[in-house]
């Protein structure tokens, strides 16, 4: 359900720090019909041209408010709102190279009153934004 | 005998998520196009299409009423969840659960909500102990009968037998008319043969399940068949799918606090494709019902791989399909 939506195609971009280029960032959406509660979001896997971003160096960023993957593990009071496009920042000295990249994006969610893991993936080729 | 009809006609605004979800409509678009389609009932999911659930501002109660006003519509029905598993390694205690309910009563209570859908997952004696608030806020809680749940599952039975003891007017259920399955949705084995199942298998599970006689042997069938793995998939959803026979919405009349009118695909002819609501909307006049019944389209996700998806036309053949079987002139 909306997997064909959870990678955005645009604002896929290196993150620029004081030191330079600390990382890159894409908005993504959940696949799912509701918001959720980020402590329900269990999992949140990125793999960029085929290398897996360690989950510790991921963060995500709702309305403003900013969560490393821990963090959002006890936050019970804020959701990923339906349809929002929150935006996935991964740490990785000196970002990515110019050009096209292969994203895979799985989001892995803890649906209560389903006996499973709900897990939706998308796969898209994007192009880093200047 | 057939009763006067007082069944009125609405529309969960789930029906739109499509369009909410790729901000092509706003709330306020769902509201105005639903009044605009006579379905005059609405349905809301705070946690879908009111963000900041369940810290709504005044300011946001406000622009409810308003509009309810401006497109001369009626809240109906606030559909909860529970989250259960909201705290990773542990399940909600009684205590969480019921504050949780008490929550979303008190929300249903502010739209103006006379009933609220209770997800299936709610336990029975969390619908008993929340009963007290339900009246407090004179919010009917309906548990959800919603595939592959079905009058026969213990599960129902349990709550059935929770509400006959507690004897409340506040407790109820919410038959979901996706577990009068006739068919096999077509909209769900396109898809299936979009992934690279086979049409002939396709096809064998569809003639199978139409049989509602049960599908001993189907895996093993298909599998001689050459089945894949999307043959298998699609055979595997038929275990949580349900054909119940309409007229045993009978059996049950007394407890129907509101009508989920699931539905996957509207056809051009005013039908829906594998639910037979010519017999259901009958059986639904005999039981007396007066409350609503809401559209409440899903087909969305079975299409939205390839096609454009049209939820407002989708509604609007449903509405229109509606009117005809309740006799509107």
């Amino acid at each position: 359900m909306f997997d064909r939506y959870i990678i955005c195609e645009h604002d896929f971009r290196n993150v620029v720090g004081d030191q330079g280029v600390v990382g890159f960032q894409l908005r993504t959406r959940l696949p799912y019909y509701r918001g959720l509660g980020l402590s329900m979001v269990q999992d949140i896997t990125l793999v960029v041209d085929g290398q897996v971003i360690p989950r510790d160096s991921l963060s995500v960023t709702v309305h403003g408010n900013t969560y490393s993957m821990v963090a959002m593990e006890t936050a019970y009071s804020d959701r990923w709102e339906f349809g929002e496009e929150a935006v996935l920042t991964a740490r990785l000295p000196g970002g990515l190279a110019k050009g096209l990249h292969k994203v895979d994006l799985t989001h892995t969610l803890r649906i209560s009153y389903l006996p499973f893991l709900s897990i939706g993936s998308d796969t898209k080729v994007l192009a880093l934004a200047d | 005998m057939t009763k006067a009809n007082e069944i009125k006609r609405g529309v969960s605004l789930y029906s739109y998520q499509e369009e909410f979800f790729l901000r092509k409509m706003t709330l306020e678009d769902c509201i105005a196009v639903s009044a605009r389609l006579g379905a005059l009932g609405v349905e809301s999911i705070a946690e879908q299409m009111m963000p900041g659930f369940p810290n709504l501002s005044d300011a946001f109660y406000d622009s409810w009423h308003g509009w309810m006003a401006l497109y001369g519509t009626t809240p109906t029905c606030h559909d909860m969840f529970l989250d259960t598993k909201m705290y990773k390694g542990r399940l909600m205690t009684d205590d969480e659960m019921l504050a949780s309910v008490v929550r979303d009563l008190k929300h249903a209570n502010r739209l103006g909500c006379t009933v609220m859908r209770c997800i299936v997952s709610t336990p029975p004696h969390i619908m008993a102990l929340a009963a007290p608030y339900a009246e407090q806020y004179n919010v009917r809680m309906g548990i959800e009968i919603h595939a592959p749940f079905n009058f026969d599952h213990d599960w129902i039975k349990a709550h059935l037998e929770t509400f006959a003891r507690v004897g409340s007017p506040y407790l109820g259920i919410i038959p979901d008319m996706g577990i009068f399955e006739k068919r096999f949705p077509r909209v769900r084995a396109d898809r299936y043969v979009r992934q690279g199942a086979h049409p002939h298998i396709v096809q064998h599970i569809c003639d199978v399940y139409a049989r509602h006689a049960g599908t001993e042997g189907l895996v093993e069938a298909i599998k001689a068949m050459g089945a894949n793995e999307r043959d298998l998939a699609m055979a595997g959803d038929i275990a949580h799918m349900t054909y119940v026979e309409p007229r045993r919405l009978l059996d049950f009349a007394p407890l129907i606090v509101h009508i989920h009118g699931k539905f996957y695909e509207m056809l051009e002819d005013g039908t829906e494709y594998s639910i037979p609501y010519d017999e259901i909307v009958p059986v639904l006049r005999e039981c007396g019902f007066n409350g609503y019944i809401s559209s409440e389209y899903e087909g969305n996700r079975h299409i939205q791989d390839v096609f454009e998806v049209d939820s407002v036309e989708q509604v609007r053949r449903h509405q229109a399909m509606l009117a005809r079987l309740l006799g509107e002139a």
